[in-house]
């Protein structure tokens, strides 16, 4: 993994080869057809040279124009001000902005001249009445003196920064009007003491820090809106961000190779500004939100398990698209497949996160697929420039890109591992405005609030569990479940009893072994769902005596007390089964030296210890008592017999 | 890497930085004799080279350079 998709705005098709051909042709173009073919040229990972080539056919195409209109693009009047060279960045920014949908007009201040500019109202900035103002000022641009282990002088340098930009912030907004966009600072990678740099107050690590967070506050329910440049500098690397041999030759803002990318979030920001985002993500089925094809591997063969690394990269997706569709952005599907078999996932799978209710357009059929999300944008009233495709196969990628080249099409990654990375990074969905009418949205803040709240109260762990509404499901072993079984029986070393590794094969005789009774445990919380996190398999191994062969747990669950509610489990079929003792065994090996009292601590009673370190326990099933752990129980899959219990 | 081949990539990078398909190196070609050759794209040709070459030129470097030839001269040396 390397910084090359954000540098090189992977997610964009490459240039066309005859791009420089193609801009010049812009310039000759129908005045009516200019705007809408800038926007799809824009519209590929463009470098600084191509944007820059772009940028003055823009211009020409613009002074060719009636009025100086681009259209369908909308106008936005920008000035820049800072304390770098802005030469390179104008042209990035007037490209880019047109990606997202503007026709972006640029001025700029001379050179170090912010509070000039801002103060004085007959300046070049003010008398442009610009629409936004982009403060693009760094950490050098700023009285961030170091004061290093000095608090109060610290605080107090942070609070003089923020004056200073407030005071250009109101100057521009009563002399121009402006919108101010705002720029978090990109802290230097260069360190005084190293880690303690955070730690001190007054380090320029703790300043920019410090400054930073104010500054968002100070954003908030402003009006102005913020452009997290310390973000993207720390997700390509400060070290790279920061060049200090092209910031001595040249004053560029951030090395050269970078400026596309600041240009493409500048341009995110504005874009949404003028209602540009996208608003709909659709989603291909196979091999995009899971792995392999349902129509051929079937249910029980697609993969989508937690603990199976595709399966989890496709989960990883599916993640994404839940959490984008709670702060508001609507999820529909399109796929080639029958629409029983497309829907299968949805309702029976157990690790699949997505579930219809979250799907608010399903188009599952064997027509193309521009035809597909033409028929979606209608059906939700949303113009094609609202939508964005994710879809895992190049050649319906690109016929979609041909036909209706209004829609956003992520380049997908060979590596499904990186599909959802991908999909962020492409920042189709870039917000300035945060309504709290959504209800989802409110539950989603709720549950980090209340997450936050819990975790002040470390300590009290029973409450803690109690408040993360756990719910526990219980199923004996099934096809479905099968691989995911399989997978914790030979790759679970710690919490697992006897250690024994058997065969999918062998998993399946098991599940139809009348001698036999098997658990397979999901448990889900107010903030994840774990997916399977137990196994337990009982054989009848004298009368009324089940002896348990293999019983293990994923780590991830540990202290959340699974472990009493499965043998409160064990215990009550074993009741309905007629069976009176419980045997269990701990075979030690070199990784479980964690479960060496597992028995003990459950109440069973040790019967035999062997020189080879192994334990026996037993337990009997009529005077037996668990404490229930405070969760809720569900059963899926039971016969009738044992669904008594449910 | 011959000369000829040098001067090639290096001829394509200058048409490429300045957009213009017209330009000829020559040794002696100076700032003065191309449209648009100013400090600022003066730095964004050194740098689409350092791309192009995978070299590093430092600010002293830079500064010294008089016309194409000389260029030409410190790009060999690294090479």
């Amino acid at each position: 993994m390397s910084a090359d998709l954000y540098t090189t705005l992977a997610w964009l098709p490459p240039a066309p080869d005859d791009f420089s051909a193609q801009c010049r042709a812009l310039a000759v173009a129908a005045p009516e057809e200019a705007g809408r073919r800038i926007r799809l040229l824009a519209n590929h990972a463009l470098d600084l040279n191509q944007l820059i080539r772009l940028a003055k056919s823009i211009q020409l195409a613009r002074s060719a124009s009636e009025g100086g209109r681009l259209k369908p693009l909308t106008g936005i009047k920008l000035a820049v001000l800072g304390n770098s060279t802005t030469d390179l960045l104008l042209p990035a920014l007037v490209a880019s902005a047109a990606r997202h949908g503007v026709d972006l007009t640029c001025i700029a201040s001379r050179y170090d001249q912010v509070m000039q500019e801002a103060l004085d109202v007959g300046s070049e900035i003010n008398c442009a009445k610009p629409d936004v103002v982009l403060l693009a000022i760094d950490f050098r641009g700023l009285p961030l003196r170091a004061s290093v282990g000095n608090a109060e002088a610290a605080a107090e340098t942070v609070k003089n920064s923020l004056a200073y930009l407030e005071t250009v912030r109101s100057a521009l907004r009563r002399n121009s009007g402006a919108i101010c966009l705002m720029q978090t600072l990109a802290p230097p990678p260069e360190t005084l003491f190293g880690s303690m740099d955070r730690v001190l107050p007054g380090t320029l690590r703790w300043l920019i820090d410090a400054f930073n967070r104010n500054l968002a506050e100070s954003v908030a329910g402003s009006g102005d809106a913020l452009l997290d440049v310390a973000t993207v500098a720390e997700t390509v690397g400060t070290t790279e961000w920061h060049c200090p041999r092209q910031w001595n030759m040249g004053k560029f803002p951030c090395a050269e190779s970078y400026l596309p990318l600041y240009a493409e979030h500048v341009g995110r920001v504005l874009g949404a500004l003028r209602g540009k985002s996208r608003r709909c993500l659709i989603l291909d089925l196979d091999n995009t939100l899971w792995g392999w094809v349902i129509g051929d591997d079937g249910l029980e063969g697609i993969r989508l398990a937690q603990g199976d690394p595709t399966g989890e990269a496709h989960l990883e997706l599916q993640r994404l698209a839940l959490s984008l569709r709670q702060r508001g952005i609507v999820l529909a599907v399109s796929s080639k497949n029958e629409d029983e078999t497309a829907r299968l996932p949805f309702r029976k799978h157990p690790e699949m996160r997505l579930r219809e209710e979250h799907i608010a357009v399903f188009q599952a059929n064997w027509s193309d697929k521009a035809t597909n999300i033409q028929a979606i944008a209608r059906e939700l009233s949303l113009g094609l420039e609202s939508m964005v495709f994710v879809d895992d196969n190049p050649v319906e990628r690109g016929l979609v890109r041909e036909l209706l080249p209004e829609v956003a099409v992520p380049e997908m990654p060979q590596d499904p591992a990186l599909y959802a990375r991908t999909l962020a990074a492409a920042g189709y969905f870039e917000a300035i405005a945060f309504s709290p009418e959504d209800a989802q949205r409110a539950d989603f803040y709720q549950d980090n609030a209340r997450r936050a709240a819990l975790e002040r109260q470390a300590g009290d762990v029973d409450r803690y569990l109690a408040s993360l509404n756990m719910r526990i499901t219980f199923s004996p072993f099934d096809q479905v479940g099968r691989a995911r079984i399989t997978q914790l029986i030979n790759k679970s070393n710690q919490y697992n009893l006897t250690t024994r590794r058997y065969t999918e094969m062998e998993v399946a005789a098991v599940e139809h072994d009348p001698t036999c009774f098997t658990l397979q445990v999901r448990l889900a919380d107010a903030f994840a769902d774990n997916g399977m996190i137990s196994v337990v398999v009982c054989r009848e191994a004298a009368a009324q005596t089940w002896e348990i062969d293999t019983w293990l747990m994923s780590c991830r669950v540990l202290g959340r007390r699974v472990e009493s509610m499965v043998l409160r489990e064990l215990l009550a079929r074993a009741q309905l089964r007629g069976i009176r003792t419980l045997v269990g065994w701990f075979l030690p090996t070199d990784r479980n030296v964690l479960v060496v009292d597992h028995y003990r601590k459950l109440g069973f009673a040790l019967t035999e210890r062997n020189p080879d370190g192994s334990t026996r326990w037993i337990l009997e099933v009529e005077s037996a008592a668990v404490e229930p752990a405070p969760m809720l129980v569900e059963y899926s899959g039971f016969g009738s017999l044992e669904s008594a219990l449910a | 890497m011959a000369h000829a081949d040098l001067q090639d990539r290096l001829t394509a990078i200058f048409r490429n930085v300045f957009d213009d398909e017209e330009i000829v190196l020559a040794p002696d070609l100076t700032a003065a004799d191309v449209d648009g050759w100013d400090s600022l794209s003066h730095l964004r040709l050194m740098l689409n080279v350092e791309k192009a070459f995978k070299v590093k030129f430092t600010a002293a470097e830079v500064g010294r350079l008089k016309n194409v030839g000389d260029l030409e001269s410190l790009l060999a040396s690294k090479l």
